[in-house]
């Protein structure tokens, strides 16, 4: 199974019933635009009990086409990358 | 930014009580660490998908003495940047630092 945008649309409007589906739907997809913006920034986003994203500055490395063997140089390059917290690991690991 | 900037900014962007905000970001965030403990995977289109990942058992060392250890087996999960976001991000950085 896979978990959606439809999906948590779906469970946010079940459990605020304060909510229209407008509502619900306008939460979660803004709830992940400010998630994209701040690592676009360029900054770290925290969200404890389930972990943390990092944006990492990587530096030009030199590497080869694995297809051709050619040699290359990758340019320097900046990627997020996701640390789950210690809650959601042992979570994940005890099946609750 | 960690949660509570999150759900301010959330709170001011979608006009709700923060304290209603705060508990939609909770059921966001439980909703997914629910997924990954049952296994299933999340994809959001444009962000990026989350896999859980089983390791089987192994005979690490520790770094420092050489001692050897026994790994149990874990699940761990993780992260694939969406092409969007990994775009985005990677060109944020190309205009602001003038790599």
């Amino acid at each position: 199974m896979t978990l959606t945008k439809a999906n948590l649309i779906q469970a946010v409007y079940k459990k605020h019933p304060g909510l229209t589906k407008t509502q619900a739907a306008e939460s979660v997809e803004t709830f992940i635009q400010l998630v994209k913006e701040s690592l676009i920034k360029g900054e770290d986003l925290l969200l404890s009990g389930f972990g943390k994203f990092n944006v990492k500055d990587k530096k030009p490395r030199r590497g080869r086409n694995p297809q051709t063997g050619d040699e290359l140089i990758l340019d320097a390059r900046r990627v997020v990358t996701f640390k789950p917290s210690g809650i959601l690991r042992s979570k994940i690991n005890n099946g609750k | 930014m960690n949660k509570s900037e999150l759900i301010e900014t959330l709170a001011e962007k979608v006009n709700l009580p923060v304290r209603e905000t705060a508990s939609v970001a909770k059921t966001i965030i439980d909703t997914m660490s629910e997924a990954l403990v049952k296994g299933d995977s999340i994809e959001i289109r444009g962000f990026g998908s989350f896999t859980v990942k089983k390791y089987d058992s192994y005979t690490g060392r520790n770094p420092k003495s050489g001692e050897k250890i026994d790994v149990a087996p874990k699940k761990l999960p993780f992260f694939k940047v969406g092409k969007d976001l990994r775009e985005r991000v990677d060109e944020a950085a190309r205009k602001a630092g003038g790599k």
